[in-house]
């Protein structure tokens, strides 16, 4: 009965704290407005104009987040096995205030679970990028081997990733190298097909001033090659990233240890579903910076 | 005594899916040392393509080709090109774009300081001596074109091949720049082969003008001295009749005896 009733109220405060979060810039005018002769200075016209603006762009997305909320809310209040928003939040209050516990290896923190999975797919990640990134360089500088690699990258690359993990277990032995293996296989393709993509799309103009010039084979690699198809290279390692992100889970899943992945699989098995939730969440947001770190440092690169 | 550019028989033949297709044939050009050669015809003419043998970047498929008396065999810094799109690299600032053909052509010869001090010396010569620090995205499609003729010539080339540099430039631009060439060309007394359909611009600049005909097997037409004196100056040239019969003459050569050819479809 206590569980349901704090559902109840659980419902109306989400209903009205995202509301309330929307509300927030056009409130912020009132702190302002106290300190009048501010305001009607320019700095103060712009303060304003700056706030406006922010609840503007603002509103769409927070609008779209109370409308989830909302409809969390909704199926997590006819169907009871799901916990609702206001019950996770507080679960993951509890999560993340003592991240970095350890009771043994069956009993540690989140942080320590999403370490371990970032360091998982840092490696394999890390491994495809020193294979994939010159092999799609010399793939896309020499036709011959673009001919002779093409039908092996277009057999493997449809291959779910975890169709590899079996291989790994048998030839790895373990099952911490079996996943890293899995990544690994799964993110070169982006990486290897992007790289000779970028070579390949050399503008003619390019090459011919390096021709004009006679520049050395180092020089047309550290002065065009490489900076012309950085901006290819840069899109194979976001999207390379974004399928290790989306592989570490279910590989994790399937050969245990510490990480994100097996957490969920171990908090299925306790009924946590609160906890069940928070990972997914986490899973999204861990995704989301690495995917826009990458977008950052890509634009970093654009010359157009 | 021998021409500087010696073109003897030069033709080209390209491999394409439908078969052979001849761009030229039959080319004969002596060009001296210091002249200013115009190539002129319809587009789809070869004259890119002449353009390209002698700058090495297509080797002919019969003839040869000599400067000063050496074959030409592939692309080299002593012949410094110019090209369409003015081909600056994008992620390298005007400064550093001249400064990779600087170094290349003196790198071996030169201290640091030197390098730089030639570097900012021929972009100080194409005026753009307050961009030299800025992305070939950061300046106007004049002051790339200028950092591309800065590039070209600060690699003191025998030869100067400038492929429609002024194409791509609106009427005022591109008139500003062909007098600054003219000032240039008169400084460094370079021998220069420029590629355009612009006749004003042919007559303006050139010594002669080589007029091609029309391809498929495209091959020279006629070639006219443009014997008007210099330093030439647009305005006067404007009321000079000479200036209007040579004109005349390359317009009459275009539009009456090589006809563009009417489409098949």
């Amino acid at each position: 009965m206590n569980a349901v009733t704090i559902n109840d109220r659980s419902l109306k405060e989400i209903m009205n704290a995202p509301e309330t979060l929307a509300l927030e810039p056009s409130n912020d005018p009132m702190p302002t407005a106290r300190r009048t002769p501010l305001l009607e200075t320019e700095t103060g016209k712009r303060f304003i104009e700056g706030v406006l603006n922010l609840a503007k762009a603002a509103f769409p997305p927070l609008l779209g987040i109370l409308f989830f909320v909302a409809l969390w809310a909704l199926v997590a209040n006819t169907n009871k096995s799901i916990p609702g928003p206001v019950e996770t939040w507080g679960a993951a209050v509890v999560l993340f205030s003592d991240p970095f516990y350890n009771n043994g290896p069956n009993d540690m923190g989140i942080g320590w679970n999403i370490l371990n999975s970032l360091y998982r797919v840092g490696l394999g990640f890390g491994a495809a990028a020193i294979i994939g990134i010159p092999l799609g360089f010399m793939i896309g500088r020499f036709q011959f081997l673009n001919q002779m690699m093409s039908p092996i990258i277009s057999i493997l690359r449809p291959v779910s990733p975890l169709a590899w993990l079996p291989i790994g277990l048998l030839v790895l032995q373990k099952a911490e190298p079996a996943s890293i293996w899995v990544i690994f296989i799964s993110s070169i393709w982006p990486m290897v097909l992007n790289t000779a993509a970028g070579v390949q799309r050399i503008p003619q103009d390019y090459m011919n001033v390096a021709r004009v010039l006679n520049l050395s084979e180092f020089k047309v690699f550290t002065k065009i090659l490489f900076p012309a198809v950085l901006p290819y290279v840069l899109t194979g390692v976001r999207l390379s990233i974004g399928v290790a992100w989306l592989v570490i889970v279910a590989a994790e899943m399937l050969t245990g240890g510490v990480g994100i992945g097996f957490w969920v699989w171990d908090e299925w098995n306790n009924l946590n579903v609160a906890h069940i939730i928070i990972a997914i969440f986490v899973v999204g947001i861990v995704g989301l910076l690495l995917e826009q770190g990458l977008m950052l440092l890509a634009k970093r690169f654009s010359y157009d | 005594m021998q021409s500087y550019v010696q073109i003897e028989n030069a033709s080209m033949v390209f491999n394409t899916k439908k078969g052979k297709f001849t761009a030229l044939t039959d080319i004969n050009l002596n060009i001296d040392q210091g002249e200013f050669i115009a190539l002129i015809g319809h587009s789809g003419c070869g004259k890119s393509t002449l353009l390209n043998l002698v700058a090495g970047l297509l080797d002919a498929t019969d003839g040869v080709l000599l400067l000063a008396n050496k074959e030409i065999k592939g692309p080299g810094p002593e012949r410094g090109v110019v090209f369409q799109n003015h081909s600056l690299l994008p992620w390298l600032t005007a400064f550093e774009n001249v400064y990779l053909a600087v170094e290349k052509v003196f790198g071996c010869s030169e201290t640091k300081a030197q390098l730089k001090a030639r570097t900012s010396a021929v972009l100080e010569l194409v005026g753009l001596t307050h961009a030299a620090n800025k992305l070939p995205g950061e300046i106007s499609g004049g002051m790339k074109q200028r950092v591309g003729i800065a590039r070209a010539l600060a690699m003191e080339p025998k030869v100067l091949l400038l492929d429609e540099p002024f194409g791509a430039l609106d009427a005022l631009t591109r008139a500003h720049l062909q007098d600054e060439l003219m000032k240039i060309v008169a400084a460094t007394k370079s021998t220069v082969i420029m590629v355009t359909h612009d006749v004003d611009e042919a007559v303006l600049l050139s010594d002669r003008i080589v007029m091609m005909t029309n391809g498929p097997a495209a091959t020279i037409g006629e070639i006219l001295t443009v014997d008007l004196p210099r330093p030439r100056e647009r305005l006067q040239l404007a009321h000079d009749p000479k200036y209007h019969a040579l004109r005349s003459e390359v317009l009459e050569f275009l539009y009456s005896r090589q006809m563009r050819p009417k489409e098949a479809a």
